[in-house]
């Protein structure tokens, strides 16, 4: 009896969900693993089915997981479109030859710093590397020139920052690609005694916010979005801006690739296109994301830094995150 | 076919299913080679993690031990004032998640990022795994063998320590490796607490581009360490077996007048609760009030809330069934297969979700490629995920069903099919709804395994809050996580009555040690 009627409810949940999920439409579709913030890139698929009528179908995750996700499923995956918000899981996807070359046409919408030479994918949007200090605890004067300098006996204390993260390790992978491995190590080694680790860019903003530690490295629009927020997290708080090709001006970039084993190639190369022409660009540029569009067509504006006022470092984006950082990440006691 | 082999069957049939994130990692293991494995596994940073893991373990497994045990004893055996209102606040901990309590307690002191907060912070998150079983338990305990021991002279610290505890033992050893497989797989609540583990180094791994694989073997030591805890309270258990048939002329044992010490108690768990559950709700209800991306978008609140219950639902119930078998071998066939099959369960509880379910995707992907992101599937896997929460559950009920009234019924004639519809499972019920209820509060917040293996399109309440959170839109995030919540309080309040629920038939008393 209880068994029966436990089974009748079960079967009509089933029922339920799988209609639900299935939405039952038959129409073209592309199906994308987004990394990137969900709010932003459903913005963007929205305006693309109405262009299009194609029917854009997220997967949501981080680029950890989804990186790895496709990875283990090989050429048996059911994606289209791999969007990261860092350009490493797009490496460590193309290192595993899932990638297949974009259009020329797509590729001529974003400049090629901001791409792999081997056309595998392309960026669609960017974060700076910036100081955040606390303006109670650190004078405008005292504020380092250069990224390495944080490593220095003086900021002993003083940093924090979010090792873990795929963003931190593009940072070193930055600072391999333009210092060279025993800089690296040392910077490392220094950072180590330094520095305070947290885990996440949000942490790190709201303890140097707090006054747990005068400084921190982080992404740009974590402070411009938490001052568009509330300013709970950042309102003591400043940021600096390294410039001068310096590794703290590394930009990261958030990739967008099609996978070879899709089955919608035709849709999939359209959407990247879409997502990187001037109407695409746009809806980021107006998202509360805040990150950089790389079309140079359009701007992000918004009282953020301009793009073209960064002066990043010219590092090879297909160089970031080598198994070689991992490997100095390791050695130092990061990972 | 005979029951217990069809039980075997299917008890072997789920332990395999179990065992599969384990055979990923063995696989990963022997894939990478000894000198890879040696330069990954022996280095000061692994003994670093080995230390904070191996501490944050003993920390809250005999923190949460001590609370539970203490508040379960002033609510079942004082007369502290407002006693239905104090169990179930003290129950209801468990419907706020893990990651939310810790935000709550970050945004709050900074302080609580150290060991001692992560000690804390864990604590006041699962200490109800140990409170709720150990009410239970001590409800059902007859009064007579406490008489018996203080007419015979001893002091009433000396009976509880010698008599009272020892019945109480399954309950605080079942709810203790709940709690420790918990700390073990944690990673959201500890992410925040700045308190690196293996699960949030494994985490770390994966999300560098070249050490996935080294991600998947580090989980091994996890593995190890949930072998070892296993171990350690299967030898804590020992061989005792705790049935009786009928209630006798037993009564309840006298409840402990507090007279003048209300007043101090009464504080103590004012304070407790203001700790569990003020410091989260004031975070929610500020972010709620001054975010400014705090919006209520009905139609996706709605669809995340209809989805969240609806697998929480149909997972609880696949869950449940799975843990059957498993927990009446454990019991009524105790035995080296049956205790395989049941300790096997536990493995992939103490893992990390990303393993878990990246082991399902590696498997499912080759073996039943139609099934790959499906419903069926995801069920499965929240099975796997969570089997041990019923199990423990189940089987800490069937210990207290006698098997003398199986014999009975199968005397007068009834089939075994019979017997186990009309008998065991009426007696197992209470056992087999607590269980349910812990299963459907761990689906509802479950998040990596959704994201990878969910029906294209499906949003949860979880993979929501986690999304907004992660892109600072704490505003925007405090609407899922109130919805959470509240999703979280009929299984919350379910725990809670029936814990403090009169057994029906049997109760709980040491006949062989």
């Amino acid at each position: 009896m209880t068994a029966r009627r436990l089974g009748a409810v079960l079967a009509a949940l089933l029922t339920l969900t799988t209609l639900s999920a299935c939405g039952g439409d038959d129409g073209p579709e592309v199906v994308v693993y987004n990394a990137q913030h969900e709010e932003l890139i459903a913005a963007v698929a929205k305006a693309f089915e109405k262009k299009t009528g194609v029917d854009v179908k997220l997967r949501n995750g981080s680029d950890l997981e989804l990186a790895n996700q496709l990875v283990t499923e090989g050429d048996r995956s059911p994606a289209d479109v791999f969007l990261t918000e860092n350009s490493p899981a797009m490496s460590l996807v193309d290192a595993a030859g899932l990638f297949e070359p974009l259009d020329q046409s797509t590729l001529a919408n974003i400049p090629d710093q901001f791409r792999p030479d081997n056309g595998h994918w392309t960026g669609f949007a960017a974060r700076s590397t910036v100081m955040v200090y606390n303006t109670s605890m650190v004078k405008p004067a005292d504020l380092p020139t250069s990224l390495l300098d944080v490593a220095k006996p003086e900021w002993k204390g003083k940093i924090s920052f979010s090792p873990t993260g795929a963003d931190f390790q593009a940072i070193v992978s930055a600072v391999l690609a333009l210092k060279g491995e025993q800089a690296t190590r040392d910077w490392l080694k220094g950072l180590k005694a330094n520095g305070t680790v947290y885990d996440g860019n949000n942490v790190v903003l709201e303890s140097v916010n707090s006054g747990q530690t005068a400084a921190g490295i982080i992404y740009h629009y974590y402070w411009y979005r938490d001052q568009e927020e509330a300013g709970d997290n950042s309102d003591n708080t400043k940021l600096h801006f390294f410039g001068e090709k310096d590794p703290g001006a590394f930009l990261s970039t958030s990739g967008a690739g099609v996978l070879a084993g899709g089955d919608h190639q035709k849709d999939a190369r359209e959407f990247v296109k879409y997502l990187t022409s001037a109407e695409g660009q746009k809806i980021i540029a107006d998202s509360y994301a805040l990150e950089y569009t790389l079309n140079p067509d359009v701007p992000l504006t918004r009282g953020v830094k301009p793009l073209s006022e960064l002066d990043p470092p010219d590092v090879d984006i297909s160089s970031l995150n080598s198994k070689r950082t991992v490997e100095l990440l390791q050695d130092a006691g990061f990972l | 076919m005979s029951r217990p082999s069809a039980a075997l069957v299917a008890g072997a049939a789920v332990a395999v299913l179990t065992l599969i994130p384990l055979g990923y990692i063995v696989w990963a293991t022997v894939e990478m080679g000894p000198g890879e494995l040696h330069d990954l596994l022996i280095r000061p940073r692994v003994g670093e993690l080995l230390g904070n893991t191996v501490t944050l373990l003993v920390g809250t497994v005999v923190a949460t031990t001590v609370i539970g045990v203490a508040a379960a004893f002033v609510v079942v055996r004082t007369d502290v004032p407002f006693r239905p209102l104090w169990h179930v606040l003290l129950a209801a901990p468990l419907a706020v998640p893990a990651f939310v309590n810790s935000y709550g307690w970050v945004s709050l002191t900074h302080a609580v990022q150290s060991y001692q907060g992560a000690v804390l912070v864990v604590t006041l998150s699962y200490y109800p795994l140990v409170y709720l079983p150990v009410v239970a338990a001590l409800m059902g305990l007859e009064a007579a063998p406490e008489d018996v021991a203080r007419s015979l002279g001893r002091s009433s610290w000396r009976t509880f320590w010698t008599v009272v505890l020892p019945r109480l033992s399954p309950a605080v050893l079942g709810g203790a490796l709940l709690v420790g497989l918990h700390v073990l797989a944690e990673f959201g609540a500890l992410q925040l607490l700045a308190f690196p583990t293996f699960t949030t180094a494994i985490y770390g791994q994966y999300r560098s581009a070249f050490a996935g694989d080294a991600g998947t073997v580090l989980a091994g030591v996890l593995v190890t360490l949930c072998v070892l805890l296993l171990t350690l309270e299967l030898l804590a258990r020992g061989r005792r077996r705790y049935a009786r048939v009928g209630r006798g002329a037993g009564h309840p044992a006298e409840r402990i007048v507090l007279g003048r010490r209300a007043p101090a108690v009464l504080l103590a768990l004012l304070g407790f609760v203001t700790l569990t559950l003020g410091v989260p709700l004031a975070s929610l209800a500020h972010w709620l009030a001054v975010g400014s991306s705090t919006e209520f978008p009905m139609g996706e609140l709605s669809s995340a809330l209809g989805s969240t219950v609806a697998l929480a639902l149909a997972g609880t119930a696949v869950t449940t069934l799975l843990a059957l078998p498993v927990a009446w071998l454990a019991v009524r066939r105790r035995g080296p297969a049956a205790m395989l099959v049941e300790r096997g369960t536990y493995v992939a509880n103490a893992l990390p979700g990303i393993v878990v379910a990246l082991a399902l995707v590696a498997v499912s992907i080759r073996a039943v490629p139609p099934l790959y992101q499906t419903l069926p599937l995801l069920l499965v896997a929240y099975a796997i995920l969570f089997l041990p929460r019923a199990v423990v559950s189940v089987k800490a009920s069937l210990e207290n069903a006698p098997p003398l009234l199986d014999d009975v019924s199968r005397s007068l004639g009834q089939s075994a099919w019979s017997t186990f519809r009309r008998v065991t499972l009426p007696l197992v019920a209470p056992g087999i709804g607590s269980g349910a209820a812990l299963v459907f509060l761990a689906i509802s917040t479950e998040l990596t395994g959704t994201l990878l293996l969910a029906p294209i399109g499906t949003t949860t309440l979880a993979t929501e809050f986690w999304n907004n959170s992660s892109s600072v839109q704490y505003g925007a995030a405090a609407p899922y996580a109130l919805l959470l919540i509240l999703v979280s309080i009929p299984a919350t309040f379910l725990l809670a009555r029936q814990a403090t629920r009169k057994p029906t038939v049997a109760e709980p008393v040491v006949l062989a040690a």
